[in-house]
C-alpha cells in the first residue's frame, strides 16, 4: 500500500489565497476603471493596461535577476500597476508611466524584499515620486471629453466650484481613477462585504476628513461633501489605506491609521502648499505603521502581566 | 461579554442520524500502555495469560495515570514496544480474541462513601477525558478549591464528528444521572451543558431529560470553531477568564466532556471499566459514514473496512477532527480512548506557502486574541523572550490561524514547534 501523508493539523483550509485577494481588489477597481474610460476615452484604458503590463514585467524581471521565487502570478504587481494608473492624469506620456511602474515595483517593493516586506505603498510612493520629478506632466489634467492636448485645467480641489453631482459621477478633471466617487464607493463597499478589507481604516479616514472639514467650515455640509468627493480621498481610503502590507494589522491600529490619514489630509489640503494631501498622508502613516503596530498589540485572553523581576 | 473570535467551518455532520453500531469483535487488539495523559502503565499480564473483558492488564503507581483493561476476552499473544502516533514510546499488550467477550468475573458495581473512595473507584476504571487530551478523570475531579460550576462540554465543534451528539441522543438519562452523581459527591451547586446550536435534536432530548431541574441549564452556543475549547467554553458560558498558567478549577469551574460523563455513570452502575469507545467514521473516502462502538485497541483497518473505505485513494488518515486531529501513519494503528473520530481523507492538493502579506486574518481568527504573525516571526529568530511576551503558552493549537491564512503559512505548526523549543530550554 502507498504511504499515508503525515502532516500537522489543521488538515483543512479556508481556501482564500493571496492571489484571490489581489484579484478581488482588482475586480473592485473595475467600476472605477470603466468610469475612467467613459470619461477620459480610450487612452485611459491604454494607460491602465500599459501600467499593469510594465509592473508585471518589472516584478518578473526583478525576481529573475534576484534569483528569488517567481511571484509575477500572485496578482500584487498587476494590482500595483492598476492602482498607479488610477493615480495618473490621462495625458501622461507612456515612458513617464513606465518610470513610475519601475519605481513602484523595483525601488519601493522588490528592493525591500518583495510582497509583504515593503514599508510604503508602492503605488502611492510612485505617484509622489512622479509628482515631484515630473510635476507639469503629472498635473496636466483635462476635463472629460476634452482633446488630450487641451490646456490643463484646475482640479475640483483647486477650483472649488464643481457641482457635487459631477464629483459623484466623475465628470470632472483629475486622475483616471479618482474622479468617479460612485464607482469607488461601490468597489469599496464590495470589498468590505467580501471581507477582503476591514472598514476600520477607510471609515475612520473618511470620517476624520468629514469631521475636520465640518468644524473648519463652521458646519457647512456642502463643504464637507465637497472635501469627501473631490480629489483622491475615496480612492486612497478604500484602496490604499487598506493595503495590508503597509497598514497596521489590528483593527484598533487601523482606526488610528485612518484618523492619522484624515487629519494629515485635512491639514495639507487646507494649510499646505499642495492642493491634495491624500497620498502624502498615507505615505506618512505608512512610515508610522510599525509604531502603531507596536502599541496596538492584542491583549490575549487570560494574559497575566509579567512580574517586575521577570521583566528585568 | 463579547464573543471570542473563531472560524466558521463546514459542519459536515453526516453521521448525526447514524446510531452507534457495535463493531464485530476483532481477531486481535493492541492495547498501548499509554492511552491517557500522564505516566504510561506497566503491563500486569504475562505472555499466554488468559484474560477477560474488563480485566486489568496495565497499571501504574503514579497518581497521574489511568489503568488499562482488556477490551476482548482471549489470550495475551504479545507484549511489544510500541510507538504511538505523536507520543512517547511505551509497551503494548496484544490480545488474541476468543470471540466470546466473557466479562471479567470479579467485576462489581463500585461502592463509595465519600469523595476519597469515589476518586479511588474512578482511578481503577481507566476513565479519561474522551473529548481531547485524555486527562485521567480522577485527576480532573480532585480540584483543590471550591467548585461553583460543572460545565458539560457538548459543543463538538469540529467538522464531521458526531460521537458526543450520538451519545446525547442515545443516553440522555445516563448523562443526567452522571451529572447529578458528580454534583452530589463534589458538592457543586450548578451545572451548565453547552451544546452548539447545530445539534437541536440532542439539545431537545437533553432538555427533556433534565426535566426543568433548576440547577442544570442547557446553554445553546453559536456553532463557531473552537467553541468546545475549554477556555472558550468557560468564557462563553460563565464569562470567566482562566488566567495564564491556571486551571479551570482555579476559577471554580470543572469542564467535562459529555461522553466522559456517560462513561462515568455507566461504570458506576455496571462496574465495567473503559473498554469500548464510540467513534465517528467519515471523511469523504468512506462509502458508509457511520458511528461505531469498538473495543479499545481494535485495528482501525477493521473499522475502515466496515465503513467501506476507499483504501486506494486514502491520503490522510486522521484520528480526531480535521482541525486538531492527528495523522496516523497506517490503518493498523489501534483505537485509543480519546479517538472520537476516524477520518479517511484523500490527499490534499499541494499549496505553495508564500510571504506573509500582513492581512491580519490570523489575528482576527484567534480565539485567544494572540498574534500568530508575531509568534511566527519570534520563533523564526528563536526568540524565547518574544515568544513569552506574545503569550505563546496561551496558544491551544486550535489551528484557526493556519486555516484562514491566505499565504498558506503553517502558523499553528510554528506555534507547536515553538512550544517544543521553549520546553527544551529556549536555547538557539
Amino acid at each position: 500500500m502507498k504511504l499515508l501523508t503525515i502532516a500537522p493539523s489543521p488538515h483543512i483550509r479556508e481556501g482564500m489565497t493571496t492571489r484571490k485577494i489581489m484579484l478581488w481588489v482588482i475586480a473592485a477597481l473595475l467600476p472605477a476603471a470603466v468610469a475612467s474610460v467613459y470619461h477620459f476615452g480610450w487612452r485611459a484604458l491604454l494607460l491602465m493596461v500599459f501600467c499593469v503590463g510594465v509592473s508585471m514585467a518589472c516584478e518578473g524581471l526583478c525576481r529573475l535577476v534576484m534569483k528569488r521565487e517567481q511571484t509575477i502570478g500572485d496578482g500584487s504587481a498587476a494590482l500595483t500597476g492598476l492602482l498607479l494608473a488610477m493615480n495618473l492624469p490621462v495625458t501622461l506620456p507612456l515612458w513617464e508611466a513606465a518610470v513610475g511602474c519601475f519605481f513602484a515595483i523595483v525601488v519601493v517593493k522588490q528592493m525591500f524584499g518583495g510582497l509583504g516586506q515593503n514599508f510604503a505603498n508602492p503605488a502611492i510612493t510612485a505617484r509622489i515620486f512622479l509628482m515631484m520629478s515630473l510635476t507639469s506632466d503629472m498635473t496636466n489634467w483635462i476635463q472629460p471629453g476634452e482633446a488630450y492636448d487641451a490646456v490643463s485645467s484646475a482640479t475640483p480641489l483647486v477650483s472649488g466650484d464643481a457641482p457635487l453631482m459631477d464629483l459623484f459621477w466623475g465628470s470632472t478633471g483629475g486622475c483616471l481613477g479618482e474622479t468617479c466617487a460612485a464607482a469607488l464607493l461601490f468597489g469599496g463597499v464590495f470589498l468590505m462585504c467580501m471581507g477582503i478589507i476591514s472598514p476600520a481604516a477607510p471609515l475612520s479616514f473618511i470620517g476624520t476628513v468629514a469631521v475636520c472639514s465640518l468644524l473648519y467650515s463652521g458646519g457647512s455640509v456642502y463643504e464637507m461633501l465637497y472635501q469627501l468627493l473631490a480629489g483622491g480621498l475615496l480612492l486612497g481610503a478604500f484602496f490604499m489605506a487598506t493595503d495590508y502590507v503597509t497598514t497596521p494589522v489590528t483593527n484598533k491600529g487601523r482606526v488610528i491609521f485612518g484618523i492619522g490619514c484624515g487629519v494629515l489630509t485635512f491639514l495639507i489640503r487646507t494649510f499646505g502648499s499642495y492642493p491634495e494631501g491624500v497620498s502624502f498622508s498615507i505615505l506618512l502613516m505608512n512610515i508610522l505603521t510599525p509604531y502603531i503596530d507596536k502599541f496596538t498589540t492584542t491583549k490575549p485572553l487570560g494574559a497575566v502581566k509579567p512580574q517586575k523581576e521577570d521583566a528585568a | 461579554m463579547r464573543r471570542l473570535h473563531g472560524v466558521s467551518l463546514p459542519h459536515a455532520k453526516q453521521t448525526a442520524g447514524s446510531a452507534f453500531v457495535p463493531l464485530a469483535v476483532p481477531e486481535k487488539v493492541l492495547l498501548p500502555m499509554s492511552l491517557h495523559m500522564g505516566v504510561p502503565c506497566t503491563p500486569t499480564v504475562k505472555l499466554k495469560q488468559e484474560v477477560t473483558v474488563g480485566e486489568r492488564i496495565g497499571t501504574c503507581d503514579a497518581p497521574f495515570s489511568a489503568d488499562i483493561h482488556a477490551s476482548v476476552s482471549g489470550v495475551v499473544t504479545a507484549i511489544t514496544d510500541y510507538r504511538p502516533a505523536g507520543g512517547k514510546p511505551c509497551k503494548a499488550v496484544e490480545i488474541t480474541s476468543d470471540g466470546k467477550q466473557t466479562p471479567f468475573p470479579d467485576l462489581k458495581v463500585p461502592e463509595y462513601s465519600d469523595r476519597e473512595s469515589f476518586l479511588a473507584a474512578l482511578r481503577v476504571s481507566g476513565a479519561v477525558g474522551m473529548g481531547g487530551a485524555g486527562l485521567p478523570t480522577h485527576i480532573k475531579l480532585a480540584p483543590k478549591g471550591k467548585i461553583d460550576y460543572l460545565l458539560i462540554n457538548a459543543a463538538e465543534c469540529e467538522p464531521y464528528i458526531t460521537a458526543d451528539d450520538r451519545t446525547m441522543k442515545e443516553k440522555p438519562l445516563t448523562i443526567l444521572a452522571g451529572i447529578r452523581r458528580i454534583m452530589a459527591i463534589l458538592d457543586i451547586p450548578e451545572c451548565a451543558i453547552g451544546v452548539e446550536k447545530n445539534k437541536p435534536d440532542a439539545m431537545k432530548i437533553l432538555r427533556d431529560a433534565a426535566d426543568k431541574d433548576p440547577h442544570i441549564t442547557l446553554v445553546p452556543l453559536a456553532p463557531v470553531y473552537p467553541q468546545g475549547a475549554e477556555k472558550v467554553l468557560i468564557y462563553h458560558i460563565t464569562g470567566k477568564v482562566v488566567p495564564e498558567g491556571k486551571l479551570p478549577a482555579d476559577v471554580g469551574v470543572i469542564v467535562m466532556n459529555v461522553s466522559s460523563i456517560a462513561f462515568l455513570e455507566e461504570y458506576f452502575t455496571t462496574g465495567m471499566p473503559f473498554v469500548n469507545r464510540g467513534i465517528t467514521v467519515d471523511g469523504g473516502l468512506v462509502k458508509k459514514p457511520c458511528s461505531v462502538v469498538a473495543p479499545v485497541g481494535t485495528p482501525i483497518r477493521n473499522i475502515l473496512e466496515y465503513a467501506e473505505c476507499d483504501f486506494e485513494h486514502l491520503g490522510r488518515l486522521i484520528s480526531g477532527g480535521p482541525m486538531m486531529g492527528m495523522c496516523l501513519p497506517s490503518p493498523d494503528y489501534p483505537v485509543t480512548k480519546t479517538m472520537n473520530a476516524i477520518l479517511a481523507l484523500p490527499e490534499a492538493k499541494p499549496r505553495r506557502t508564500t510571504a506573509c502579506i500582513r492581512c491580519g486574518r490570523c489575528i482576527g481568527a484567534c480565539p485567544m486574541k494572540l498574534m500568530p504573525t508575531e509568534l511566527e516571526k519570534a520563533y523564526q529568530r528563536r526568540d524565547a523572550a518574544a515568544l513569552d511576551a506574545y503569550k505563546l503558552q496561551l496558544c491551544m493549537l486550535c489551528g484557526c490561524c493556519s486555516y484562514v491564512c491566505p499565504a498558506n503559512r503553517p502558523l499553528a505548526e510554528s506555534n507547536s514547534l515553538a512550544k517544543a523549543f521553549v520546553r527544551g530550554g529556549g536555547k538557539k
